[in-house]
């Protein structure tokens, strides 16, 4: 699949804006000991832009971007159209948040966001991956790995803004409990990564030429004459085959930015005052780390109907 | 509405023989002339007279080297097009409404004034009957010529797909799959029409007639099988010719 930078951007961004949130709510939820209000507000707004960052670079992705509001309609069948609904509740559920926080809301009523925005934190993500898992002519994407895949990697690229932010000034207890939770964060993204990347090499879906023509099975086939001159949409869109060639060492390489996180994890609690500039390495590299890892899920998934131009099964 | 209606009775389709198509994209330019001025239209082509011409086709005719099991060469001529499936995964993934399955008689049709061209809908389809138009960037397809085939305006004989009416051959057929009795529905049951990819659980309309076994040898065009060995006899030659036949051969 062609990777389309827009969508890429998208997932990203609004990955890590969730996963923020959703570490955010939980600290909240405990009634934001650690954290001081003003850093609370940062983190919401943090939390925030990231977030419209991704949904407006998504919206870049269509043709008609005008037409955007069309998309809330049909949540009934679509995950995109619910994706869109989840969104704009989890920022009706920010806005009311900030509102809260700047008014100094009383406990139940902060609780209950704190709540509402870990739920719909999640609940964004997820509708987020089901859009890609639901394509059943893209194996790569119709498998059990990509769901955990989406939300590991919005929950530890979270993690990681969220310690970054508390290197602005939070209580030792909070940062020494995120500075314990992180690696395990880290760890577990890239090992289902490594799961779904073993996945979509020793799985295939099967999906021969011959099907695809409606041949007995066991028909040889091979492209005789192409059915046009010029690279269609199809071809533009589908044929994607760079990271084919380059897979292996960018993934080595989204590996290796993600797990810089460690090495930086463990300077800051061993050099206090590396606390800032390691987060902010942290966050640079965890981000371009999602970014290598987004890029390879797009550009390595091979779609069905590419069987039709290269009579190769997928 | 993206939900799917409920099976209906009538299922109108597109059965393509591969056996008679001889791959002269007829039926493709037909379509492409159609719909350019149809109901659906305009069907665009961006720098179409440039070096590399873009544009939108609802028809793409493959053609492929094939090698069947029972040992059979042949040169397969395939046109793609919407399959208007059962199971029509881009219209349950599309976010607007624009994707719709009609509950009368099947058909697949985007809504052109509300799609938002997000292409889930072409990621969503096993078969490429979905392209992007890059002029008005929204999605196209096959409409099963609905503006043709219902049309009270067209003489009766004119009321069926471009496709099918440009067919040189008679490679294409349209009707309708939902009645066991039609035409076509009996044209699939007689040559064993097949639907694409069926494990992906679309549950395509359209059938596909496999090519029919070649006739390789001499003996299966109904020729004799060996030619008569039309070489000299002596027993049965007359005395004449035997006396001949000793002569020359000295």
């Amino acid at each position: 699949m062609h990777p389309a930078f827009s969508v890429i951007l998208f997932t990203t961004l609004s990955g890590a804006g969730y996963g923020l949130l959703f570490w955010l709510g939980l600290v909240l939820l405990s009634g934001g000991a650690g954290l001081p209000p003003r850093m609370q507000l940062a983190g919401l707004v943090a939390g925030a832009v990231l977030v419209i960052a991704g949904l407006l670079a998504s919206v870049a992705h269509l043709g008609r971007p005008e037409r955007a509001w069309r998309a809330f309609s049909q949540w009934r069948t679509s995950w995109l159209s619910r994706e869109g609904v989840a969104a704009v509740f989890s920022l009706a559920v920010m806005a009311a948040l900030g509102a809260a926080l700047c008014t100094g809301a009383g406990g139940g009523t902060m609780r209950v966001l704190a709540i509402l925005l870990c739920l719909s934190s999640l609940l964004t993500v997820y509708c987020t991956a089901r859009i890609y898992s639901c394509l059943r002519p893209v194996p790569a994407w119709h498998n059990r790995w990509v769901l955990p895949g989406y939300l590991l990697l919005a929950v530890a690229s979270g993690g990681v803004w969220l310690w970054g932010l508390l290197a602005f000034g939070a209580s030792a207890t909070l940062q020494g409990l995120f500075d314990l939770l992180l690696p395990w964060l880290v760890v577990a993204a890239v090992a289902v990564k490594f799961a779904y990347w073993r996945h979509i090499d020793t799985r295939a879906a099967g999906i021969t030429p011959a099907s695809l023509l409606g041949l007995a099975a066991g028909s040889r086939v091979s492209p005789f004459e192409a059915p046009h001159t010029e690279d269609n949409f199809l071809l533009k869109e589908m044929g994607f085959a760079l990271a084919r060639k380059h897979g292996r060492p960018l993934r080595r390489l989204a590996v290796l930015l993600m797990a810089l996180v460690l090495p930086l994890l463990m300077a800051a609690q061993l050099l206090p005052p590396f606390r800032l500039p390691a987060a902010v390495m942290a966050v640079l590299a965890v981000m371009s780390g999602v970014l290598v890892e987004r890029w390879l899920f797009f550009a390595q998934a091979r779609h069905v109907v590419l069987g039709y131009y290269d009579a190769q099964p997928t | 509405m993206t939900t799917l209606p409920p099976p209906g009775t009538k299922k109108l389709g597109l059965v393509i023989d591969l056996d008679t198509c001889v791959g002269c994209h007829a039926c493709a330019v037909a379509c492409k002339q159609w719909n350019d001025v149809g109901a659906y239209g305009p069907l665009n082509d961006q720098d179409p007279y440039g070096a590399a011409p873009d544009g939108a086709w609802l028809n793409r005719v493959h053609s492929y080297d094939v090698g069947t099991p029972d040992g059979d060469s042949l040169t397969l001529h395939f046109p793609r097009s919407c399959l208007h499936c059962e199971n029509a995964a881009c219209v349950t993934v599309c976010p607007t409404g624009a994707s719709y399955k009609r509950a009368e008689d099947g058909i697949v049709l985007v809504d052109p004034d509300t799609c938002i061209g997000c292409k889930l809908c072409a990621w969503a389809c096993p078969y490429g009957a979905r392209e992007i138009d890059p002029l008005d960037r929204t999605m196209k397809k096959c409409t099963l010529c609905v503006d043709r085939i219902h049309n009270p305006d067209l003489p009766e004989q004119d009321r069926q797909p471009a496709c099918v009416q440009a067919c040189p051959t008679r490679a294409r057929h349209f009707g309708d799959l939902g009645d066991p009795d039609s035409p076509v529905s009996k044209l699939v049951a007689e040559r064993g029409g097949r639907p694409l990819a069926p494990e992906l659980g679309y549950a395509p309309t359209n059938r596909y007639l496999p090519p029919r076994k070649r006739r390789n040898r001499t003996g299966d065009t109904g020729a004799p099988a060996r030619l008569d060995d039309h070489g000299f006899d002596p027993d049965r030659a007359s005395p004449l010719l035997r006396w001949v036949d000793r002569l020359l051969s000295r």
